[in-house]
């Protein structure tokens, strides 16, 4: 008899039930959901219908494009501030453990709790930030009623959210930065700017990875924020695929809404797998 | 001068918005309809918080109560599944680790596709339950589990389980008694991080959790948000109330939550 290895396969199983029937089934059951008219009992194959519709239609486009462009946004926003704010936060500066909590902070609040509250303070009159503005001569414009702005005024609010955990993993990164580095490149003569450029930058690489990748990821896929803001409006301006797929599946449009959850699983194909292997790429060759 | 400086921002900017909630959880309906930074000019915190508490026939106390049931129901299956896991993708090498690590990190980016997971919780009679949206966070949450575990099983000595093993303790117990008592500290990292994320959890909820019933602490936020429209003052408590939570974690577990987060994100 073939001796039983200590490690067996069975200690996978319980995980694995869970993992499998309540996430790769659907997962894998959504290519076909989504080529469907559906209604949850009946699901009628109507070819690629729905993602003509969604790639035709503007305000469903809409939301595709502005997924895009919020993740790029917030993505590029909280990995150059967190390396910034990282760098200050290591520095020495005043009352810098505190200053590292009150940054982190945010991250573990609850996002619709931060949704309510900063819609009340961009109210386009009475808001604290336009009386503020106000107070200093400065016109604030209507965060979330200009159509223009409210994607952005969202994003700015993702990043205020969100640049805590970029800090932090970037803290852990520049802790394993030896301190022989900057001692030898302050011998040869370098400024304190060359030695962000020259030694800080590439030596805190796999964090500035962590940080881009994670970050997209999220923005990718961010619904609460934008729900408890400004529900995609005005009108379907801030629109993301994530609230989309929600207001489709509200309206009982089950195989639209999943064709928008497969457009976004492919999003994310798309744009993390290779970013992923370049990013690891460039860690090598550094 | 510069530290002066960028003290004073970081509190302007990360501190301020919390000052200006409790403040306003503590004003009359009218006081806080303006929406100033100021002084309460009636103190009313009590008043407001028994007036959040009671609102709707106690819907806060059920949305905390279920709340706390899926968080604790599913982060103990979380830690047990999860430990299990990483145990023997780090202690067994074959090709099957590939598959399983790929399916993990699948975990951790894709996106659930929502309509159809409705659909299966509808076949084996889960949607709308508790039940239901337990087994959801756990699924949704093994990833993050299995990694931490598994890189944290790659610092105990295989010596270890060896020595049990020619003890003659079946592979079960050598699990129970040797390996999950040595976890402790990843665990409590693990506990402490995801009882946040399912705490906060507010998507998952609103697709798998409908009705009055079932309502989730995030889902009454929410909800309240319509019905104190003309009462600003008890929607900044119940923000409030839902931001003290997180507040006491963080000031007890501030060096595990700072374990979890980095090293789940740097070697994820």
């Amino acid at each position: 008899m073939r001796r039983q290895s200590p490690y067996p396969y069975w200690f996978v199983l319980p995980a694995a039930v869970v993992f499998v029937v309540l996430f790769l089934v659907p997962t894998g059951a959504s290519f076909w959901f989504s080529l469907t008219n559906w209604d949850l009992f009946e699901a009628r194959f109507i070819g690629l219908e729905n993602y003509r519709q969604f790639l035709s239609e503007p305000f469903l486009l809409r939301g595709l494009t502005n997924t895009i462009i919020f993740a790029l946004v917030t993505s590029g926003a909280k990995t150059v501030l967190g390396l910034l704010l990282a760098v200050l936060l290591t520095s020495g500066i005043f009352a810098q453990g505190f200053l590292r909590s009150v940054v982190f902070f945010p991250v573990l609040v609850s996002t619709i709790g931060i949704g309510l509250l900063f819609a009340e303070m961009m109210h386009p009159t009475q808001g604290v930030i336009n009386v503020a503005l106000g107070a200093v001569g400065v016109g604030g414009p209507g965060w979330l009623t200009n159509p223009a702005l409210a994607l952005y005024s969202v994003a700015l609010v993702d990043i205020w959210r969100g640049v805590g955990l970029a800090t932090l993993i970037y803290i852990a990164g520049l802790a394993s930065i030896s301190p022989e580095y900057y001692e030898a490149a302050k011998i040869d003569g370098a400024t304190p700017f060359q030695q962000f450029r020259h030694v800080t930058i590439p030596l805190v690489w796999p964090a500035t990875t962590t940080v881009m990748i994670l970050s997209l990821i999220g923005g990718l896929r961010l619904f609460d924020l934008i729900w408890a803001m400004t529900r995609g409006g005005p009108g379907f301006s801030s629109d993301v695929l994530a609230s989309v797929i929600y207001k489709q599946y509200q309206a009982g449009f089950y195989g639209l809404s999943t064709a928008g959850n497969v457009i976004l699983f492919l999003l994310i194909a798309t744009i993390v797998a290779p970013l992923a292997y370049w990013l690891n790429r460039r860690a090598l060759d550094l | 001068m510069v530290g002066l400086a960028s003290f004073a921002v970081a509190f302007v900017v990360f501190v301020t918005p919390f000052i200006f909630v409790a403040l306003n959880a503590a004003k009359t309906a009218a006081g806080a309809a303006t929406l100033d930074f100021s002084l309460p000019k009636e103190w009313q915190l009590w008043t407001n918080l028994v007036e959040v508490v009671q609102a709707r026939d106690y819907m806060l106390l059920l949305a905390y109560f279920n709340s706390i049931v899926i968080t604790v129901a599913a982060i103990t299956l979380l830690v047990i599944f999860g430990a299990m896991v990483g145990y023997v993708l780090q202690r067994r090498r074959s090709r099957w680790n590939s598959v399983i690590y790929g399916f993990v990190l699948a975990g951790l980016m894709i996106p659930p596709a929502v309509v159809p997971t409705i659909w299966v919780l509808q076949e084996l009679g889960l949607f709308k339950t508790l039940h239901g949206m337990v087994l959801i966070q756990v699924a949704y949450g093994l990833g993050f589990t299995v990694l931490l575990y598994r890189a944290f099983i790659s610092t105990i000595p295989r010596d270890l389980d060896e020595a049990a093993i020619i003890d003659g303790a079946k592979p079960f117990q050598v699990f129970i008694r040797i390996i999950l008592p040595l976890l402790k500290p990843v665990t409590v990292t693990l506990i402490v991080v995801q009882s946040i994320t399912i705490f906060n959890d507010f998507t998952h909820p609103l697709y798998y959790l409908p009705g009055r019933a079932n309502v989730t602490v995030q889902l009454t936020l929410y909800n309240f948000q319509s019905q104190f429209v003309s009462q600003i003052n008890l929607l900044f408590m119940n923000i409030l109330l839902v931001t003290i939570p997180p507040l006491l974690v963080f000031i007890f577990f501030n060096r595990q939550i700072v374990a979890g987060m980095t090293s789940g994100a740097i070697k994820g």
